[in-house]
């Protein structure tokens, strides 16, 4: 894998364990991943996989009785294990948002939605002061083109353009600011009235308008990254479709790069330009999402694309995968998969078999294509 | 009632009512089975979909009795068991047994597994005595595909799919007619969904059995019921032969839930999310047609008229004022 | 056909562990558990120790005399007995540790008559009452209720007091305090257990009430009981002790730690350890019991959310 400076994030022989009194959990056996700036990667497994703990690596959340004992994140540019913690801190605020499965216990229950996004903003001013008043000054300039603008606003508008870079707002100001902003946010995740939504409780809201909520969270930060993790597993299919379709539509209106985490084969197909297939803490096949579904070349993708029932047709007799997830505590040596494996033989039990790209931008974990 | 119908409900109603007030009255009711008559045939898999708050669990809860309809007849070969109590429902209770979709939580914790696949045994006398029912839980376990070694061990030291395995043995231990799956495969895993799919319907072929499939997964449900009903809020709008169903929906509720769900192909990309909003309450149903709030084809008729079920297709039934074709047509 | 299975690997070497960490993070639960045992086996050991019958046998010119080479009070009026006993002797002339060593299997054995007394009522009552619900609930609540409501040790002592001041009195007596608790706690247990989903997936088998509540509910409510009556052995102590010290027993000669230190109260200046040992060892078991108590409930506790 050759040129990085368009990954937004790369992931680099990621390895973590988990003491637990069964004894250490190999969780991540050496994961490598990279973010294209701009596209949505979709990373794929079943339970055990090794997908939420990706992701709370990257996003330092993992629980105290989990270890990172190697590899690399790199977060445009940065390597956020070897920074020191104000660092990372920052990094993270700045470039980095995760949403995840259960807004309802992300979701502080006794604050509106508005304090909610608000209390975002107002953790670091510094930081976010120039991005409430460049949204400040975009709403102004759409009153100017329009013609609307009054006297105040037209004072407000060059007020603020003559800001200096690093200047901060007062703090009535900037509360000002930050909620025009958090308003304006909620309209873009297509909730309806949103300046009434600034003021509602968790409790109020349908779990397809808390999951919008989530997503604005995220998206107020201007986050270079979003890492969205199973946020349409417990919807129901009618509003899965609709925050898949925002999501769509985002992709096209914010500069962000999205890790999308699902266990939903369907759900990577209809969205994703990339997908990235994880087995029992390692990623075992890359590819770009088209390539993948026409051309699964890991056994174990194929095993998956033909035991998932379709909507649009019946299969006859479902393929399953023989077996189960191994237990992480005495993984299989070598290619974690080979117990499992169809097309299994003397050299998958020796070694990890390493990434090759077996064709053109498709990338797998199997000695049946070399390595 | 048809001779080949071994289920069959006749408008059942399940209100809850919601208490309030210092007086602790009755506020309101929790519509959530809205009238549904149903008829379950012999030997055929028969799928019930839709979203949360629609009534397929509560549905599948009154057909076994576990909660108890507001009004209605369930008719079990001929007889209403509605009526029956105590030890004359007993040998009913016998015929239809239920696979619940959390296979951890439906089974006790401290019962071995082979406890657990011979106490329905038991209850119903089907065995004589410990050895007859630990030969018989052996022979059990091994049609499910696990290894009648391990019917010492607890549920919590064994993976989710093979829990389900016993959850389903457990059913089959007392010779049922009548299977209620109720999301049986939802918390599994694809692949092990797959086992799962493919085990109930060899049983299926080898046991002679029905099943009443209750699931949110359109995919799966087309996979395994030869027909299948759609509900919402409390009532089945759209009933038919699966493939029809699936392909030439009647009922808008039906066309729009269907393309809704995301196809595991990227060539087919097509998300058009066309219903707006959230599922609303079975508290307060809208009047007249209950989904004309969401309707794409909805008229001033759809909030005064009441409709019935009609013979849209073949053996397929949508409870809509309008042939969906026509609609179609004139919106265009 | 479907294939059959390899199963999954069981580990039980991590429950060990996991208790293990428990004792190293909280080593007063290894004392607790010392402590307890310590005093169990004292009182099962304690008829070869000690002759049973000495406890009736004084010596009045034997009273309050101390002799212990190694622990002297340093007070020059304490007689001095003219054979050494390790803890003195007490106002009847009597070896003070061997009526200590015969009054723990009579405290312990009070205590664990009560205990397992209120653990039987208590299922019996609790488990009928939650799932009976309705007028019978009711009324076992409130009769609950009115038994809380009085302060236990004058409870006690009007029962006492009425019924005559014999051992088998005494335990009913301290009963009495004891049951209303676990009446509510194996009521509440059963109330939340039987919400969960295999009680429903059990009905919905055809077992029927008796068999749901007793062969399934009532198993499964046992830890917070066990941990319950664990720390009841020492609570129960003390009150026994209690009642004893203010005279209720039947006899001012009984070997049990209560009265032991009834009768030393009236001698603390000139022989304090007529008092301090039998108090010492009221102590000492209560707390074993009390930290074992609370040991078990870490170990069980965090293992009932698997």
């Amino acid at each position: 894998m050759q040129d990085r400076s368009h990954d937004i994030l790369t992931v680099k022989e990621l390895r973590v364990n988990f003491h637990t009194f069964a004894g250490q959990v190999k969780a991540l056996d050496g994961v490598d991943l990279s973010v294209k700036r701009g596209e949505v990667l979709g990373l794929v497994g079943e339970s055990g996989s090794g997908k939420s703990v990706t992701a709370l690596s990257i996003e330092g959340l993992l629980p105290q009785n989990a270890e990172v004992v190697g590899g690399e994140i790199i977060l445009d540019g940065k390597d956020l294990l070897a920074e020191k913690q104000g660092e990372i801190r920052l990094a993270r605020l700045r470039e980095m948002a995760m949403v995840f499965q259960d807004p309802l216990t992300y979701l502080n229950p006794v604050l509106t939605v508005g304090s909610q996004i608000l209390e975002i903003l107002e953790t670091d001013r510094r930081v976010f002061t120039p991005v409430v008043v460049a949204a400040r000054l975009e709403d102004l300039d759409k009153a100017a083109q329009r013609g609307s603008l009054t006297e105040k606003e037209s004072r407000e508008k060059s007020r603020l353009e003559a800001l200096p870079a690093q200047e901060t707002l007062g703090r009535r100001e900037f509360k000002r600011l930050a909620k025009a902003y958090a308003v304006a946010i909620l309209g873009r995740v297509r909730l309806p009235e949103p300046e009434r939504m600034f003021k509602m409780y968790p409790f109020e809201l349908s779990g397809g308008m808390r999951q919008r909520t989530m997503i604005a969270m995220a998206l107020v930060r201007r986050p270079a990254l979003l890492i969205a993790d199973e946020i349409t597993t417990a919807l129901d299919v009618t509003v899965q479709a609709q925050i898949l379709k925002l999501l769509r539509e985002l992709k096209t209106q914010i500069d962000a790069s999205i890790l999308l985490i699902t266990h939903d084969l369907a759900v990577v197909a209809e969205i994703c330009d990339r997908v990235a297939v994880m087995y029992a803490g390692n990623i075992v096949e890359v590819a770009e999402v088209n390539e993948l579904f026409r051309n699964p070349l890991h056994p174990y993708t194929q095993g998956l694309l033909a035991a998932i029932p379709r909507p649009d047709a019946v299969r006859g007799q479902l393929s399953s995968i023989k077996g189960s997830v191994p237990n992480l505590i005495f993984p299989p040596s070598g290619c974690r998969f080979h117990p499992r494996c169809p097309s299994a033989f003397e050299r998958c039990p020796l070694s990890k078999p390493p990434l090759v790209e077996a064709r053109a931008g498709h990338f797998v974990e199997c000695f049946l294509y070399g390595g | 009632m048809q001779d080949s119908e071994l289920l069959r409900m006749e408008d059942v109603f399940t209100w809850f009512p919601i208490k309030g007030g210092i007086l602790g009255r009755t506020q309101a009711y929790v519509k959530a089975v809205d009238g549904v008559t149903l008829g379950v045939r012999r030997g055929e898999t028969l799928g019930i979909v839709g979203e949360s708050g629609c009534g397929k669990t509560t549905l599948a809860r009154t057909v076994v009795r576990l909660v108890e309809p507001t009004r209605g007849k369930v008719l079990f070969d001929g007889t209403d068991i509605l009526k029956l109590k105590g030890s004359k429902l007993k040998p009913f209770r016998r015929k239809m047994q239920m696979v619940f979709q959390d296979p951890y939580a439906s089974l006790d914790p401290r019962q071995n597994v082979r406890s657990a696949l011979t106490e329905p045994m038991h209850i119903h006398g089907i065995v004589s005595g410990k050895e007859e029912g630990d030969k018989r839980a052996a022979e059990l376990i091994r049609v499910v595909g696990l290894n009648p070694d391990h019917l010492s061990r607890f549920p919590h030291e064994f993976s989710g799919g093979q829990r389900q395995r016993i959850a389903v043995a457990r059913a089959l231990a007392v010779n049922p007619e009548f299977l209620v799956l109720d999301e049986p495969t939802s918390s599994l895993d694809v692949s092990v969904q797959a086992q799962i799919l493919n085990l109930l319907k060899d049983l299926q072929k080898e046991f002679g059995l029905t099943y009443l499939f209750i699931s949110h997964n359109l995919a799966v449900v087309r996979q395994m019921c030869s027909r299948t009903g759609v509900m919402y809020l409390g009532r089945l709008v759209e009933v038919g032969p699966t493939e029809s169903l699936f392909e030439r929906p009647r009922h808008p509720y039906t066309e729009a839930l269907l393309s809704s769900v995301p196809l595991p192909d990227p060539a087919k990309r097509r998300l058009l999310a066309p219903l707006e909003g959230d599922v609303p309450s079975p508290i307060t149903i809208p009047s007249g047609c209950r989904f004309r709030t969401r309707c794409g084809y909805a008229t001033e008729r759809c909030a005064v008229e009441f409709p019935v079920a009609v013979e849209r297709a073949p053996d397929q039934f949508a409870e809509c004022l309008y042939d969906i074709d026509f609609v179609k047509k004139v919106r265009i | 056909m479907t294939e059959i299975e390899p199963t999954v690997e069981v580990n039980r070497s991590a429950d060990v562990r996991f208790a293990l960490h428990l004792f190293r993070k909280n080593p007063l639960v290894l004392a607790g558990l010392v402590l307890s045992v310590g005093s169990i086996a004292v009182a099962l050991l304690s008829p070869f120790l000690v002759s049973p019958t000495s406890w009736q046998i004084t010596h009045p010119l034997l009273k309050n005399c101390w002799n212990n080479p190694l622990f002297g009070w340093g007070n020059a009026n304490i007689a001095t007995c003219p054979s050494p006993y390790a803890l003195g002797t007490d106002s009847y002339g009597r070896n003070l540790l061997q009526m200590i060593v015969l009054a723990i299997p009579v405290d312990l054995q009070i205590a664990l008559e009560v205990v397992l007394s209120a653990v039987a009522i208590g299922i019996v009552f609790g488990a009928t009452a939650s799932y009976a619900g309705g007028i019978v609930d009711e009324a076992i609540l409130r009769i609950t209720d009115i038994f809380l409501a009085v302060p236990g040790i004058l409870l006690a002592i009007v029962f006492m007091v009425v019924f005559g001041r014999t051992i088998p009195v005494l335990t009913g007596a301290v009963l009495l305090i004891w049951w209303p608790t676990y009446v509510r706690l194996v009521r509440s247990q059963v109330l939340s257990e039987k919400e969960r989903p295999y009680v429903e997936s059990l009905r919905s088998i055809g077992a029927g009430r008796v068999r749901i509540l007793f062969r399934h509910v009532v198993p499964n409510s046992i830890y917070p009981l066990l941990v319950q009556a664990t720390l009841d052995i020492g609570s129960v102590i003390l009150t026994v002790s209690a009642l004893t010290f203010i005279g209720l027993s039947p006899s001012p000669l009984l070997p049990e730690l209560g009265n032991l230190a009834s009768l030393g109260s009236q001698y603390f200046f000139t022989a304090p350890w007529l008092i301090i040992f039998p108090g010492l060892t009221i102590l000492l078991i209560s707390l074993g019991f009390n930290l074992l108590g609370d040991g078990l409930r870490d170990i069980l506790d965090p293992r009932l959310r698997r």
